[in-house]
């Protein structure tokens, strides 16, 4: 395992410890920001699209630059910087209730619409609405759409309220990449679409989709080598954003891959921020998505008490590969239908909770800790019955903290301490409990 | 009954029955009988109607249901008709009910649904998708076959098949319920001190407990009586109000309005008793009649997608110029995504139309209207004193 030793510049910045696959990874993310920053320069069309429902493999059979406007807001809160953007979005008039990535991402563009390069990113020549798993993109896009008036194409992903997706459901979305997406798309970039170059761009997302899974099933093991929320954001990255179905992402999955596997083999446990983790006394399973602007001060509260995340639900809302699903070339338009449809927000509640019970029990997980995000609906409606629920199967603690992504003003960092460690102790308490009654019987 | 205070009467106490009495009563008196369940916005009622039974709006508990189990399902940032819609439900008030449909409003109801299957196993629990592609062999072909699905489904509950002389008949009876609403609202719009916005609401929601046949007897014999009572002219601003499409303002908030010198002229309340704009045909295939209807002849609301930009907010436009409102009331309910988000881009048409708008929140259980009805009021003289 190659390991690159921190960083001795910066005297008053801490030393980070990164693995190879990180540095890799931050060079891809820096080269697409370039990308983004360049494109009118280099006569590129840009295209903003969103996580869940992504579908980067067809937007590069049309030469386009993929642009997502989360991963902006997310980049923007781990800078600190969304703070201030949501402020002028709610100046401009933005209601303080609603989803404050929608706020990061309007109130950016009001201040010069800066990407984490310093550079202006370009205009979208087109707005991919996939409408996939959550109520908000719709509003977030047509807001977009007045404010650049450029082609906006919608693709409805029909909920799987069942745990059945069914023909007509599947035809339905497979028909509006025919009929709409991809001649509007050929329309905007003026390349002519090409299936198998589509195909081409699946069969290399489903390499990438084999390693992402074999790493984050690798937290299976004691004890765990990842981190499969904290450290889960920086995994799936490349994946959920602008690289599935390229090269690049093929290649730092297989290196991150061969890193675990490494770690696994050495007995240890995952690279945090202050380097790698100490005694493993807590392994959990999360709902959620993490708070962004307090991002390294919150994982922090985990990994000083020696908790690590097994598995989590948020790694899976740009795709859900664990229980099976790849990308198929042989099936493309059919595998982008359910891949859409199959992303974590797009299930039904009870879905949500088996998953989430077979993870505690597949992981040997202690118990389920739910992140609740002030601005997202789609994941926290029903969280406190999700709680419930899945105590009642499995029969280990679950708590329950509140924050949100970007709005610094929702994460009290005293209170969600006090929270983890009284769950840290109902843990202890529970097992305890177990450890009394297995020597009663 | 012919007496409008009678009439009126009638519809308050249907409002205000927690129980859904009426429903119920419909229910028990004959064997059989089947009630159906339905959040906002829409739901094809014709297709539960064709089934044999008794589509039933659901509409959350306003502000006399105390919330005593429904606070636990849900964080304070979550708006409030998922939590009384779940304390209608855990407290039995909803026990006589076969089965429940949660139409694709927002992810918020999207999510209720879960939970009532979770809640409710035994009963027949339905999230109702619409589609947000209106090209016929897209949407429409998509919208069919779930319609198509919702006719099986309510058919095996029924315990027999719906035919499609069924549909056309339901058809028809809801027809006939629509050009009534339609005439209510055009009533209230030409003379609006004939027909208060609080009566017009009770008129209308007493549609969502009684058989369509008896409710538009029921705005007949209300438009009948209206004629008889004596009810002056005042010098109000009229104004249309928007974003109530799914949780309810307090009947005092309507009331407080007018109090407050607003004429209401147009709103967005029950907006399943005015979707489809149009009659739907009784001749041809009555299921691609009704998803004809949706695609083509339907309103415009935050939950669905607008997919010409020149046409974004020109619903609300027409609808201030067909009434001839001076203004807009935009009421959103705390925490709805749908029509907060909505709501700037509505207002960006509205400035370019030169039409004055305010806007505020509201819950179903707000109970102080003091600074509402001092907006209102506000708004409505400033529209008098100073608009050309």
């Amino acid at each position: 395992m190659s390991r690159v030793p921190p960083s001795t510049t910066g005297a008053a910045k801490k030393d980070v410890a990164k693995d190879a696959s990180m540095i890799k990874q931050k060079e891809m993310m820096a080269a697409h920001y370039d990308r983004l920053t360049s494109a009118k320069e280099n006569g590129k069309k840009v295209c903003s699209t969103f996580v869940p429902g992504n579908l980067n493999e067809l937007i590069m059979c049309f030469d386009l630059v993929n642009n997502l406007p989360e991963t902006n807001a997310i980049q923007m809160g781990l800078r600190k910087k969304s703070g201030q953007n949501v402020l002028e979005a709610e100046k401009m008039g933005h209601s303080e209730d609603v989803c404050t990535y929608v706020k990061s991402d309007i109130g950016m563009m009001a201040k010069g619409n800066i990407a984490p390069n310093g550079k202006p990113f370009p205009d979208p020549d087109v707005l991919l609405l996939s409408y996939t798993g959550c109520f908000t993109f719709m509003k977030w896009f047509e807001l977009l759409r007045e404010q650049y008036g450029c082609e906006t194409i919608m693709l409805h992903t029909p909920y799987d309220a069942t745990g059945n997706i069914t023909k007509n459901m599947r035809d339905y979305m497979v028909k509006q990449l025919k009929e709409e997406v991809i001649p509007k798309l050929e329309k905007v970039s003026g390349v002519k679409f090409d299936i198998d170059r589509l195909r081409e761009n699946l069969k290399e997302s489903a390499k990438a989709e084999d390693d992402l899974v074999h790493v984050l099933q690798a937290a299976k093991n004691r004890p765990s080598p990842i981190d499969a929320y904290f450290g889960g954001i920086y995994y799936i990255g490349p994946i959920f954003g602008a690289f599935r179905g390229t090269k690049d992402a093929t290649d730092y999955y297989a290196m991150l891959s061969e890193e675990v596997d490494e770690r696994v083999r050495q007995k240890l446990g995952p690279i945090t921020p202050d380097g790698p983790m100490g005694e493993e006394k807590y392994r959990l399973v999360t709902e959620g998505p993490p708070n962004y602007t307090s991002f390294r001060d919150f994982w922090k509260m985990f990994y000083e008490d020696g908790a690590v995340v097994v598995a989590s639900a948020y790694t899976k809302v740009g795709g859900v590969y664990d229980f099976g699903f790849r990308h198929d070339p042989v099936n493309p338009l059919e595998s982008l239908a359910d891949y859409c449809m199959g992303v974590y927000t797009n299930r039904s509640l009870p879905q949500r909770i088996d998953m989430l019970a077979t993870y505690i029990e597949e992981y040997e997980a202690d118990g389920l800790l739910i992140n609740s995000i002030k601005s997202c609906n789609s994941f926290a409606a029903g969280e406190l019955m999700i709680m419930r629920e899945v105590e009642k199967r499995t029969g280990k603690p679950a708590a329950f903290v509140e924050t949100d992504l970007v709005d610094p003003r929702y994460f009290s960092p005293s209170n969600v301490k006090n929270r983890l460690e009284s769950y840290f102790q109902m843990v202890d308490q529970k097992r305890k409990g177990a450890r009394v009654t297995g020597a009663a019987a | 009954m012919s007496k409008l205070g009678d009439i009126v009467a009638r519809a308050e106490a249907l409002f205000e029955d927690l129980n859904f009495t009426a429903a119920r009563e419909w229910k028990e008196a004959e064997a059989g009988r089947k009630v159906i369940g339905y959040m906002p916005i829409y739901v094809p009622r014709e297709i539960i109607h064709a089934a044999g039974m008794l589509p039933m709006g659901v509409l959350g508990g306003g502000d006399a249901l105390e919330v005593i189990h429904g606070d636990a399902y849900y964080q304070s940032y979550i708006c409030r008709i998922p939590r009384s819609t779940v304390e209608l439900g855990v407290s039995g008030r909803l026990d006589f009910v076969d089965g429940m449909m949660f139409p694709s409003i927002c992810d918020v109801i999207r999510n209720l649904s879960g939970m009532w299957q979770l809640m409710f196993p035994d009963l027949f629990v339905k999230y109702f998708d619409v589609p947000q592609n209106y090209a016929d062999e897209i949407g429409g072909n998509f919208y069919v076959n779930e319609l198509q699905e919702l006719r099986e489904q309510l058919g095996k509950l029924a315990g027999r098949e719906i035919t499609d002389d069924d549909l056309r008949r339901s058809i028809a009876v809801y027809n006939e319920n629509r050009r009534l609403v339609g005439q209510l609202y055009e009533q209230r719009s030409a003379k609006p001190w004939t027909v208060p916005a609080s009566e017009a609401y009770l008129i209308v929601r007493a549609g969502m407990v009684l058989p369509v046949e008896e409710h538009s007897q029921l705005i007949l014999d209300y438009l009948g009586a209206i004629g008889a009572e004596d009810r002056p002219m005042k010098d109000n601003t009229r104004v249309v109000v928007t974003g109530l499409f799914c949780e309810q303002p307090p009947l005092n908030l309507i009331k407080s309005l007018e109090l407050a010198g607003c004429y209401v002229v147009d709103d967005d309340c029950m907006l399943v008793t005015r979707w489809l704009l149009a009659d739907v045909p009784t001749e041809g295939d009555p299921l691609r009649n009704l998803a004809d209807a949706f695609l083509h002849q339907s309103a415009a609301t935050a939950a669905k997608y607008e997919p010409d930009e020149k046409e974004k907010g020109q619903f609300l436009v027409k609808s201030v110029r067909r009434t001839g409102a001076e203004g807009v009331i935009f009421a959103s309910p705390s925490f709805c995504d749908p029509a907060l988000l909505d709501r700037p881009m509505l207002q960006n048409v509205l400035k370019r139309e030169n039409i004055p708008y305010i806007a505020f929140k509201f819950a179903e259980n707000s109970g102080q209207m003091q600074p509402i009805r001092e907006q209102a009021g506000t708004f409505a003289d400033s529209i008098k004193l100073w608009s050309e």
